[in-house]
């Protein structure tokens, strides 16, 4: 086994372990730290496919700014007791592990037959991959639908954000 | 053959380890120097003495406080959580310590000159701030949450505008490469980026500051109102780390506006400068940002917490936008360099 194969054994055990954590632990920081290492470790296999660039950013949206943003709530709501947090079975749960076991046959489904599924392919070369300087042309050339989709997605997301902090700013009673 | 490739490849990270060795060792003795020319200067600034008896001015004041902290016993609070409360410092130690792997002393020299090598440096900063958000919360005390919250928050702010900043520089440089950055604002003062792209450096600076959480952005540890902010709880020497984390920050940071605004190693009027007069010409303008930090420190108060949000958001993050506006239309319009 050469390096890089004895580095993706590391990195996968690690993200195994973290992922397994993350579920696991009781402590809702815990959680959150072992996403971050997850997160982590993502990036590294991202550089071993020679994908410089989606590696750091990878780490830099995810673990330095998401997670941070979950930290800061989770300690604000200092979610301490687990037990609280612990939810009854309840109806929309049920539908959760329907469509999740749904999607879990659809996957396994897929995978099964080995179809090779029509994903819109690049040109672009893995060295080529690893640079900003061809990613951001090949999003704003040959990708741009996706991409200005994905910007509407997000914009949305945002003015939600807004419209449900502004209704609890109105509703809340006046201190 | 294959074994000579295999030696080649030894020799080469062997080089990288010893230079890396070396680049921890100097930030190490700067930040002994910049915490006591900081008090030198404070005391200058406000019409005192300072340290001045233990060696030569005082010189050798750090060292005896780093014995003093060595021989303190390590407490951890009971209630705290033991794990977090140790691992914090070396976060932030480790945050502060690693982002110098990119930066370029001198054409050709830099412990690891990776073409993402900006995206690099965001990446390593933004973990910094789990230190103090951790710190914070594993003490198990009001006032250190408080700080690791104020930190996060203020980091997740500023780290915006820095973005956005940053994002202007690479627009001028084409690359993302440190050195190619350096390069790209050659040995003529003037086509550096501070001149170049004035709105940049202003906004980079201010959220460098920011980011290092010095005075006036030093809400996390505010004394008045938060006795000690998120180091609270550390003594000994899992303070002095934060401590050395805070001073290995601000040197970076110096160290990066160097690069990215002041030309980095390139000696004005002199494109061919021996590596030696380079690695000297990148020391001093690292020198100079470090005084401008300890001259801000001692001469702005501190902000509210209002100011500083306003500030980040309504001032800083528009600007910046802004100028990368027109540092893109100028590209655009000039055909780039």
């Amino acid at each position: 086994m050469d390096v890089s194969g004895i580095l993706f054994v590391f990195l996968g055990a690690q993200i195994i372990v973290a992922t397994v954590g993350t579920v696991w632990s009781r402590n809702p920081v815990t959680s959150a730290l072992f996403l971050v290492l997850n997160f982590f470790a993502l990036g590294g296999l991202y550089l071993l496919l020679e994908a410089q660039f989606i590696a750091v950013v990878q780490v830099i949206v995810y673990a330095g700014a998401i997670m941070v943003l979950f930290l800061f709530t989770i300690m604000l709501l200092n979610l301490d007791n687990e037990r609280a947090l612990a939810e009854k079975f309840d109806l929309r749960k049920g539908f959760a592990v329907l469509l999740g076991g749904v999607l879990l046959v659809e996957l396994l489904y897929i995978i099964g037959l080995k179809t090779p599924i029509p994903i819109k392919q690049t040109a672009l070369t893995t060295v080529q991959l690893g640079e900003a300087k061809y990613i951001g042309r090949e999003l704003l050339t040959n990708f741009l639908f996706p991409f200005e989709i994905v910007s509407i997605l997000l914009l949305l997301a945002v003015v939600g954000a807004i419209v449900l902090a502004k209704k609890n700013f109105t509703t809340s009673p006046k201190s | 053959m294959q074994y000579l490739a295999v030696f080649f490849l030894a020799m080469e990270l062997a080089h990288r380890v010893a230079l890396g060795v070396v680049m921890i060792t100097v930030i190490i003795l700067s930040v002994v120097l910049t915490v006591w020319s900081e008090r030198r200067v404070a005391a200058f600034i406000q019409h005192r003495v300072g340290p001045n008896r233990v060696g030569p001015f005082g010189l050798l004041q750090p060292f005896a406080d780093v014995m003093k902290l060595l021989f303190k016993e390590d407490v951890v609070p009971s209630s705290a959580n033991r794990f977090y409360h140790v691992l914090a410092p070396m976060i932030s130690l480790f945050a502060a310590m690693t982002t110098v792997a990119v930066v370029p002393f001198a054409n050709g020299i830099a412990i690891a000159d990776v073409n993402v090598g900006m995206l690099y440096i965001l990446a390593i900063t933004s973990l910094g701030v789990y230190g103090l958000t951790i710190a914070g919360w594993a003490s198990n005390n009001k006032y250190s949450l408080l700080g690791g919250l104020r930190s996060s928050a203020q980091m997740i702010s500023y780290e915006l505008a820095m973005g956005l900043s940053v994002v202007s520089v690479i627009v001028l440089a084409d690359s993302l490469n440190m050195t190619n950055i350096v390069e790209s604002q050659t040995a003529n003062p003037l086509y550096w980026n501070c001149f170049r792209n004035f709105l940049g450096f202003v906004c980079f600076t201010v959220a460098a500051f920011a980011e290092c959480n010095r005075a006036p952005f030093d809400l996390p540890e505010a004394e008045q109102e938060l006795v000690g902010g998120y180091n609270t709880e550390f003594g000994a020497m899992k303070f002095a780390m934060f401590f050395l984390a805070e001073y290995a920050n601000m040197i970076v940071a110096s160290m990066v506006i160097v690069t990215l605004f002041l030309g980095g190693y390139q000696v004005p009027f002199w494109s061919e400068a021996p590596w030696f007069v380079q690695v000297g010409a990148f020391a001093a303008k690292t020198v100079l940002m470090i005084f401008v930090f300890i001259w801000v420190r001692w001469s702005v108060p501190r902000f509210k917490y209002s100011q500083l949000m306003n500030l980040g958001w309504k001032s800083l993050l528009p600007l910046a936008l802004l100028n990368l506006l027109l540092v893109a239309a100028g590209v655009l319009l000039l055909g780039g360099k």
